[in-house]
């Protein structure tokens, strides 16, 4: 226990030194740019250190639900384009609601009747009066000046709201997913959450009337100031002013009102990043918290029985499957949420950026080196994977330039090899995760109670 | 008789840009399927890295292409990457031994639960595509020489006179041709052969094969073997067909495991018949029958719209449902394959 805390709190005071020294020697503004998206990232692997750490699921369509998260960002706080609306939001209503009756008139009487024709038959008639309303609809919806808008818009609340939705969006698609593919072989959820990935980003990407597609959806509203706005607060004025009081002193007199100028506007990008810091760590913390909490409780201990011995935990009479689909539910949905987050903080909504590398993969290079089945093992995965991630595409470019610099700058090889040094990080974060799966599988915090 | 030839136009539409299509796509992806079950049913795990390796086995392959481009080297009418195919298989060989010896083999020799080599197969699935990026990068290549068309669609129509043509791409032809005897060789292998049968014996029941005196070792080296020409194979031709771009081999994932999960998983005529349900499903599915039913329908009721289900963009969606479908219906997939 005590090896546990020393790994414990080296790991976390290493972390916070190379952070500081980004801090110091870069920039802060770039430091705390790291910090949140560190923590956005060690959510993230929460959500999926759930899955895999606590029951052994293995979700490979992390990219998916994080994008479900960054849409609901749209859908919650974007104004509603109300030509939009008038246009075709009816018939689009109206679609989507024969949709979603067909798909649940199609399960009704598959259950009741047993008949694959009557479903069929139901299907096929929902899909063509689906299809008409549907057509029209999105036709007309896009051509409201599709340059600008071309979409519904969504319910212009509060940006804060969308976290929540995100996490419900991701845990109903995720809720469709497990009730078809848990009970079956281990890696059908695997296989089927590959699918449902591809085919959320292939509906944001095409259907141009929900979320604009990839035309990209910019200036989502922030949940924190602009500093545009806090430059021209005077509490804010104030603070900066005596802050920086002593070295204002020093200026002569006539260079103060322009030193102070710029010690605000500096002071103001800071001040929202940090903002964005604090909104971030206590939604981490309370995720942990209740994480931890469900871990150490009865359910806890059921899903981790379940996990070491499928066959023991079922004679005691404990539903796996159902087990099974509530986390990979709970996981999905703290994936959204995280996803969420990242839009808000982006500022903008880029369907085109969502490639598995960064969001699958990454995600799981950072559970699976932080410590499958330790919370706190995600959060430092996560804080050092990112880390790694942004600071190792300087050093391939820095190794690539460096083992070619005898050759001419007009070689064929070292020009390629500057052209690709970007994917070197893609094979050496590959590289970590088989070498830690191999050599060190409990990663850099083990799990602490593994023994029941 | 016109309503004669209008049929046979219709016919020709279909054949020119459905069923030849679906029927190459389809060869391309019971390959991969192929490969993807051997290894499910000899060393029991979900290879994720089949798409990533296919694309790696192209990357070879166009670089040796042009290498004898580049020499004068070609193949007559053949596109020359057949002849780069051998050295491709070698280095895909050489690649998934080396994988194997270095990462599946410890969790094999540690009775890991299945799902942690599905894992080391997804590190494996982003190495490869990193080194695939590295060495040939994201955009879209193509790498076929030699004559593109068996039949064009003017030869076709001066030919028979009808007012639609039928055309046959060297690479459908080619396809089609090494697909069948390459399934031909492999059933022929697992089936006639002392080796074949041992895999077999071994993929049923693997302590009481051990006990019969079957050398693991070379199971699992025999089955690498077949997956790398496979892999190789599937993936040239895919690339001959359509162009080689890093991120669709990676795309290729999710109907190759539909292709098998369909058949059923560990069964090898399965998969075959499997890459053709996706196939002809993804195309049916997407195909615009406008034309088709122009020619077959009184005018009063041709269609206005495209007439066509989804649009192409959807198409992994079409592999996602099939599969969906089967694991409600009939989890064992059309040929009783292994469950659970």
């Amino acid at each position: 226990m005590n090896q546990y805390k020393a790994r414990l709190f080296i790991s976390f005071s290493m972390m916070i030194l190379l952070l500081l020294l980004v801090g110091f020697f870069q920039s802060w503004a770039l430091c705390l740019t790291i910090v949140n998206l560190c923590l956005i990232s060690a959510i993230m692997a929460l959500g999926v250190n759930i899955q895999w750490g606590y029951a052994g699921l293995f979700n490979v369509g992390i990219m998916g639900f994080a994008a479900l998260g960054g849409m609901s960002v749209v859908l919650i706080s974007k104004n509603s384009v109300p030509e939009a609306l008038q246009a075709g939001g009816l018939k689009m209503f109206i679609a989507l609601f024969i949709l979603a009756a067909t798909v649940a008139a199609a399960v009704y009487l598959h259950k009741k009747f047993q008949r694959k024709s009557l479903v069929i038959l139901t299907i096929l008639i929902g899909y063509f009066i689906t299809r008409y309303f549907y057509s029209d609809a999105s036709q007309s919806i896009e051509s409201v000046n599709p340059a600008l808008t071309g979409y519904l818009g969504g319910l212009g609340l509060p940006v804060l709201f969308s976290w929540i939705a995100g996490g419900f969006l991701a845990a109903a698609a995720a809720w469709l997913i497990g009730k078809i593919t848990l009970g079956l072989r281990t890696d059908y959820l695997a296989i089927a959450t590959l699918g449902i990935s591809e085919i959320i980003l292939a509906v944001i990407k095409n259907e141009d009337w929900m979320v604009r597609g990839v035309k990209n959806v910019t200036s989502i509203p922030r949940p924190v100031p602009y500093e545009i706005d806090l430059q021209q607060t005077a509490w804010f004025q104030d603070m900066i002013a005596k802050f920086y009081s002593k070295s204002l002193d020093i200026l002569p007199v006539a260079d103060q009102a322009a030193a102070l100028k710029d010690y605000i506007s500096e002071a103001s990008i800071l001040m929202v990043k940090l903002s964005y810091t604090g909104l971030f760590t206590s939604v981490l913390l309370l995720l942990i918290i209740l994480a931890t909490l469900a871990l150490n409780s009865p359910w806890g201990r059921m899903i981790r029985a379940i996990r070491d011995n499928e066959t023991a935990a079922s004679a005691m009479g404990k539903d796996i499957t159902k087990r099974h689909l509530q986390i990979f539910v709970i996981g999905s949905a703290i994936v959204g949420v995280a996803g969420a987050m990242l839009v808000t903080y982006d500022g903008q909504f880029t369907p085109g950026s969502y490639i598995p590398l960064r969001f699958t993969f990454l995600i799981w290079v950072m559970v699976i080196v932080g410590g499958s089945g330790n919370n706190l093992g995600s959060v430092i995965g996560g804080f050092v994977i990112w880390f790694l991630w942004i600071m190792a595409e300087p050093v391939g470019f820095w190794l690539a330039d460096l083992s070619t610099s005898f050759l001419n700058s007009e070689n064929f090889f070292r020009q390629h090899l500057l052209e690709h040094a970007q994917y070197i990080r893609l094979i050496f974060m590959g590289l970590v995760l088989l070498l830690v799966m191999r050599f060190s599988p409990d990663g850099i915090l083990p799990e602490t109670n593994k023994k029941l | 008789m016109p309503w004669f030839t209008d049929i046979l136009n219709a016919v020709v539409l279909m054949c020119n840009f459905m069923i030849v299509p679906a029927l190459s796509y389809g060869s391309q992806l019971a390959l991969g399927a192929l490969a993807v079950t051997l290894v499910y049913s000899v060393l029991r795990f979900a290879n994720f890295a089949q798409g990533d390796t296919m694309a790696f086995a192209t990357v070879v392959t166009i670089l040796s292409t042009w290498v004898l481009q580049n020499s004068g080297i070609s193949f007559g009418f053949m596109p020359t990457a057949i002849l780069a195919m051998p050295i491709a298989v070698i280095a895909c060989l050489a690649y998934v031994l080396l994988i194997d010896k270095f990462v599946y083999e410890y969790y094999r020799n540690q009775n890991s639960k299945p799902i942690t080599i599905v894992m080391a197969s997804v590190g494996v699935m982003f190495i490869t595509g990193g080194i695939v990026r590295f060495v040939l990068g994201p955009s879209h290549q193509i790498f076929s020489d030699g004559a593109r068309f068996i039949i064009t669609t003017r030869e076709f129509k001066e030919m028979t006179g009808l007012s639609e043509g039928l055309a046959i791409k060297t690479s459908q032809f080619l396809t089609v041709t090494i697909a069948i005897m390459l399934v031909g060789f492999v059933f022929y292998f697992l089936q006639k052969t002392k080796t074949g049968k041992a895999m077999r014996a071994y993929s049923d029941n693997e302590n009481l094969a051990l006990l019969s005196g079957i050398d693991p070792a070379k199971v699992v080296r025999v089955t690498w073997i077949l997956v790398a020409v496979l892999t190789t194979i599937a993936g040239v031709l895919y690339g001959l067909d359509k162009g080689f771009m890093a991120i669709s081999y990676h795309q290729l994932l999710l109907p190759t495991f539909a292709a098998v999960i369909v058949g059923g998983i560990g069964s090898p005529i399965g998969a075959i018949v499997g890459g053709f349900v996706i196939s002809f499903s993804e195309l049916t599915m997407t195909y615009a029958y406008k034309k088709f039913l122009i020619y077959l329908l009184p005018e009063a009721l041709e269609p206005s719209g495209l007439v066509q289900f989804l649009s192409t963009e959807y198409k992994f969606a079409i592999s996602f449902v099939i599969l969906v479908i089967v694991l409600l219906l009939r989890p064992t997939g059309i040929f009783k394959g292994k469950v659970i």
